[in-house]
């Protein structure tokens, strides 16, 4: 099960900071970060890809799921 | 194309429109001030009465409705808000606080370092120290809580307001004052100043170029993204200055157009100015380009730096080239106190409402 962040509604950096939170208190584990922003999609896929890890993001009216993992 | 490059480009025009605006008539150093802009609305609303700076700035419209449209095509527009509006409200008011006693806000602190106003420089590292006292409270649990969607019509009021106010600039009815001298009275011409302010508002939305980001985002994440942008600005601005507007470039402390050498207050203005810009999650021109595409705790926050400027004014806490003024230095004062009071109490609440949250769990 990966580890479920919701950080729809949040503003900027926020969503962002809660994705390298949860990556730092445990590096290995797969991540879901749910926001509702494009901008948010764009900035946390830039931080995960800076880290080395693979994002792959999946759009639903609006909202969208960022699946992040080594 | 190369992000760096694009972001640098996308920067590089902003940078050369700030120049085109200072050779076709904005006041010194002030092809684009984003908080000075705000003080020139307030002043033609009648909301201050200080006679030199008041005038319906035609780049503020245009932003509002470049960043507007964009927004429509790139289905970015999302109506939303409802995060802490009356904190916004006060981080704008203070904000712009900071930046009339330094006198600009972050981009036109870009744009006149490089006309070679050195007083700029001293207002960054004011800026970059205030941005670190907000990263500060982002680390430990910051946040003003989440926005939801809000009615339609909430999105489409600052485009409205936008075309109020051009509607005010052309037909020019007897309750708005337009200065006849001193800042508010030197403009480029209406038509090109709405047409580059449409440009600037566009390339701000989809690039997304903050300057509070930029450098948060260095010393938080250690991204240079947006710094790019910034650095587009920046040297673009320069070399445009260098050929456009060579006969005002002046390279020192003294003498600088709408600037004071003080220095104390030059960075203590901007200290001010970075803590609110990074607690509000973006500098002013960001705080404009969001409220335009749909978020109203953006338009809020616009609102706040409407009104703050307004009481700079009324209250006597603006600076001038004659210098800062003693109420000017006691608002700087208790503004970095409120917001950090502000901060402090977010971050207090916010974790207690977390370890609340892990002992439900645990308890569960």
């Amino acid at each position: 099960m990966p580890n479920v962040i919701d950080a729809r509604g949040r503003s900027c950096p926020e969503p962002v900071i809660m994705t390298k939170n949860a990556m730092e208190s445990n590096p290995s584990e797969p991540i879901q970060v749910l926001v509702d922003a494009h901008v948010a999609v764009e900035n946390i896929k830039r931080f995960a890809k800076g880290k080395g890890y693979k994002v792959e993001v999946e759009e639903n009216a609006g909202e969208y799921t960022l699946n992040i993992r080594k | 194309m190369n992000d760096k490059r694009k972001m640098f480009i996308y920067g590089g025009i902003i940078g050369l429109i700030g120049a085109l605006l200072l050779k076709f008539g904005n006041p010194g150093n002030m092809g684009i001030c984003v908080a000075c802009f705000y003080r020139d609305i307030a002043g033609a609303l009648g909301l201050h009465r200080a006679e030199i700076v008041q005038y319906i700035r035609p780049e503020i419209i245009g932003f509002i409705l470049g960043a507007f449209i964009i927004s429509i095509a790139n289905g970015d527009f999302k109506s939303r808000g409802g995060s802490s509006p009356l904190i916004r409200f006060f981080l704008g008011f203070f904000l712009v606080i900071g930046a009339l006693v330094f006198l600009g806000c972050p981009l036109r602190m870009i744009l006149r370092l490089a006309n070679g106003d050195l007083n700029a420089l001293i207002g960054l590292l004011g800026y970059l120290v205030g941005i670190f006292i907000g990263i500060q409270f982002l680390k430990r649990g910051y946040t003003l809580g989440r926005n939801i969607e809000q009615p339609k019509f909430s999105g489409y009021i600052m485009p409205i307001v936008a075309i109020v106010l051009l509607i005010f600039l052309i037909v020019k009815p007897d309750f708005i004052f337009f200065s006849e001298e001193g800042p508010g009275s030197m403009r480029a011409p209406i038509l090109l100043s709405l047409i580059l302010g449409m440009i600037v508002g566009g390339i701000l939305q989809k690039s997304r170029i903050c300057t509070a980001g930029s450098f948060r985002d260095i010393m938080l994440i250690k991204d240079y993204h947006f710094f790019w942008g910034i650095l587009g600005i920046f040297v673009v601005n320069l070399i445009a200055n260098l050929i456009l507007n060579f006969d005002t470039f002046n390279l020192g402390f003294e003498n600088q157009p709408v600037a004071h050498p003080v220095h104390i207050w030059n960075f203590m203005g901007m200290v001010l100015t970075g803590i609110c810009s990074v607690l509000l999650g973006g500098c002013p021109v960001r705080q404009t380009i969001l409220a335009s595409e749909g978020d109203a705790d953006a338009g809020i926050t616009v609102l706040g730096i409407t009104i703050g400027a307004a009481f700079a004014h009324n209250f006597g806490l603006a600076s001038s080239p004659k210098g800062v003024t003693n109420n000017g230095k006691v608002a700087v004062i208790i503004g970095i106190i409120v917001v950090l009071v502000i901060a402090y109490s977010v971050v207090k609440e916010a974790n207690l409402k977390n370890k609340q949250k892990k002992e439900g769990v645990r308890n569960a």
